[in-house]
């Protein structure tokens, strides 16, 4: 008899052990953790997830949802995907990305991948929106994107046939909200992964370098040739970013401050943020402002191009005559290694494209 | 018999329900280690950054824009001979204002201490052993090429060079390596020990060290950035010179309780 009572204290305190808020009745989405691959496991830190914005199965299908959606955009014409094309790393092949009434940006539009992965949580070219989920907010409102109001948007996805009941599905709530539909879009943007280019299956050992590859990587990695690694990652931080501000010596003088703009400070001024290099193959232009149409320009714009201002990177060497004057073969060697990073099993993946 | 296993189970399980952390022996205390920066005696941190505003002991005018560097191994010796290892290492940052204060994981027993020291770096042992992710994902490798394992330190900024050129300079020290022959590198070790010396710890307490930047291009070495101002890993001789600079850039400037 009295065993029943020490089993329900046993009961009751196991209970109170867990912090999960208790009652039956509460409702809970599926959790659906990220899969870290094994080559960003194996090298670099954890992915950033909000505490408050866990990834559930059911949010990521409404973020995806509304990330093809053309709703969000005043007209009902552009959806992100429209700037954020699947078959092109999430970016766009445009030059300057064009808005729902034909305004042209003065910024490329930017690959979306691995960005859980970006410890700093700064996004954009200059860094001026900090986490995912604020970033979310702007590209809505953006005159020369979207254009549109989050009043209008929330009327339209509560007055829709199917956005309530995604909504209550995937955040347990029925009033629709800006941030839940930024919840939402950052939890579809976390899974967007890549990591199995070629490079990545050389470094798990299932594939190997072609000679131009692996001299592609030691022009990458020399100090006195390409000195790339020390703001594009390297084979032990395979982001292939350091998600930092420089200048990488493009203009003598600047049209778009980038940096300097959002810190006030002039020595910030023409920095911005380094991309990976993964994914080159689908997301040309290159640079801010798309200036660089093919990779041979990217190169020979560091080896030979590299204009001289204050804020320059000192990592740029020999500026007075250009950079370091690579030579014919290691240049097209160096092409052959970045492509190498580039992972065509992100593009064709059915869990990111819009069926 | 059931009743007392679940007792017994009732009683485990309430203990573990609360947040114990151990170990809190009054004999133990922590000690903190924290690192400011000066030249030649001026305080630096990075609102000097950007502007040439230092003159080396060679007389160029330069700037700074990047200062990390890597602390490990921090450990205090007794008379007896017995030596207490902490774990952990850290790297400070002065660009971004953080990690400049570290307190070790592992817990000081009260006591006389001969020595306190700590690496600058690693030692060649932790800077190959094992992968650090966080070392990884802020970059700090050295190439596969020069033999691996870390960064020690990366200053970096601009000077006046010799024909009137603001000029980039990458003053970046790692473990000494030798490629003429890239299949059998030569390496020196180029790690330095920095002996704090002997305290008297009975309660919480932090070490002030002071890192003299310009030291780095001063002593014994007289440093001409004009001919020497980047791709230095590559360079043993660049490296052996820093390590000779660097055995009086830290220095212990006070222990407060
Ligand atoms: C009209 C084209 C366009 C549309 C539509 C658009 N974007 Fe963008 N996106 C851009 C451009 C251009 C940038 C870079 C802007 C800058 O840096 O100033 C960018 C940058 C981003 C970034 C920053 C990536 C990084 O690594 O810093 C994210 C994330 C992003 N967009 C997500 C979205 C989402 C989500 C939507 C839909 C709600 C969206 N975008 C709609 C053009 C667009
Ligand atoms: C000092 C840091 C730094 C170094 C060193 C560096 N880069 Fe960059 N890289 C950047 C930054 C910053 C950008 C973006 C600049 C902009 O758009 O204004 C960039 C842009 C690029 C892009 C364009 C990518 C895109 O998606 O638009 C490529 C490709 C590239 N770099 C390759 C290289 C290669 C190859 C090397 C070595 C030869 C190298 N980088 C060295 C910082 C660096």
């Amino acid at each position: 008899m009295r065993h029943w009572l020490v089993y329900s204290i046993l009961f009751i305190i196991c209970l109170s052990c867990s912090n999960e808020p208790s009652g039956s009745n509460t409702y809970v989405p599926t959790p659906s953790p990220l899969q870290i691959p094994q080559v960003f496991e194996d090298n670099i830190l954890a992915p950033i997830i909000p505490v408050n914005n866990i990834q559930t199965e059911e949010g990521i299908i409404l973020g995806k949802k509304l990330f093809f959606d053309t709703i969000l955009s005043e007209n009902n014409t552009q959806a992100c995907a429209s700037c954020h094309n699947p078959g092109n790393a999430f970016t766009d092949p445009a030059r300057f990305s064009v808005g729902i009434d034909g305004s042209i940006g003065t910024r490329n539009s930017m690959p979306l991948f691995n960005m859980a992965w970006n410890y700093d949580k700064k996004f954009f070219w200059d860094g001026r929106v900090f986490s995912l989920e604020h970033q979310a907010l702007e590209p809505v409102t953006n005159p020369i994107e979207m254009n549109n109001s989050w009043e209008t948007v929330i009327t339209r996805l509560q007055n829709h046939s199917e956005y309530p009941k995604l909504f209550e599905e995937a955040f347990g709530t029925t009033p629709i909200t800006k941030e839940l539909v930024t919840k939402a879009l950052a939890q579809f943007e976390r899974i967007l992964i890549s990591a199995n280019s070629k490079f990545d299956r050389y470094l798990l050992e299932e594939a190997t370098l072609t000679p131009q590859e692996e001299n592609g990587l030691n022009v990458f990695m020399d100090e006195t040739k390409g000195d790339c690694f020390h703001c594009h990652g390297n084979p032990n931080n395979p982001l292939w970013t350091d998600n930092l501000f420089h200048n990488n010596g493009l203009d003598a003088v600047f049209t778009d401050i980038g940096l300097g703009e959002i810190t006030g400070d002039p020595a910030d001024n023409g920095k911005f943020k380094s991309p990976s290099l993964r994914n080159l193959i689908f997301t040309a232009p290159y640079m801010h402002d798309g200036r660089f149409n093919s990779l041979e320009e990217v190169i020979n714009h560091y080896s030979e191009g590299l204009q001289d201002s204050p804020t320059i990177d000192p990592l740029m060497k020999k500026v007075d005559e250009g950079g370091v004057h690579l030579s014919d073969s290691d240049k097209a060697d160096l092409k052959a290694f970045l492509l190498s990073l580039s992972d065509p099993s992100f593009i064709n993946n059915p869990a990111f494209n819009n069926q | 018999m059931k009743k007392i296993l679940a007792l017994a189970l009732l009683t485990f399980l309430s203990f573990s329900c609360s947040e114990d952390n151990g170990n809190n022996s009054n004999e133990d205390v922590s000690a903190t280690f924290s690192f400011s920066h000066n030249w030649d005696g001026a305080e630096v941190n990075n609102t000097e950054f950007n502007t040439i505003q230092f003159t080396n002991a060679n007389g160029e005018q330069m700037s700074i824009e990047k200062l990390r560097y890597l602390i490990s191994n921090i450990r205090l010796e007794k008379a007896d001979g017995e030596t207490l290892y902490t774990s952990g290492h850290f790297l400070v940052d002065v660009t971004n204002d953080v990690n400049l204060v570290f307190q070790p994981y592992t817990a000081i027993p009260k006591g006389d201490y001969t020595n306190v020291i700590f690496t600058f770096g690693f030692n060649t042992e932790d800077n190959y052993s094992q992968t650090y992710t966080d070392l990884n994902a802020a970059s700090w490798n050295v190439p596969d090429m020069l033999g691996g394992g870390y960064h020690y330190m990366q200053l970096e900024g601009k000077f006046i060079d010799n024909t009137d050129t603001e000029t980039g300079y990458a003053y970046h020290a790692i473990r000494a390596v030798d490629n003429s022959d890239p299949i059998g590198l030569l390496f020196q070790d180029t790690f330095i020990d920095v002996e704090l010396g002997p305290v008297s710890i009975s309660k919480d307490l932090t070490f002030n060290i002071d890192m003299n930047i310009a030291e780095w291009f001063k002593n014994p070495n007289l440093w001409d950035l004009n001919t020497l101002h980047n791709m230095m890993m590559p360079n043993f001789n660049a490296q052996i010179t820093m390590f000779q600079n660097g055995q009086n850039v830290f220095s212990l400037n006070e222990i407060t309780e």
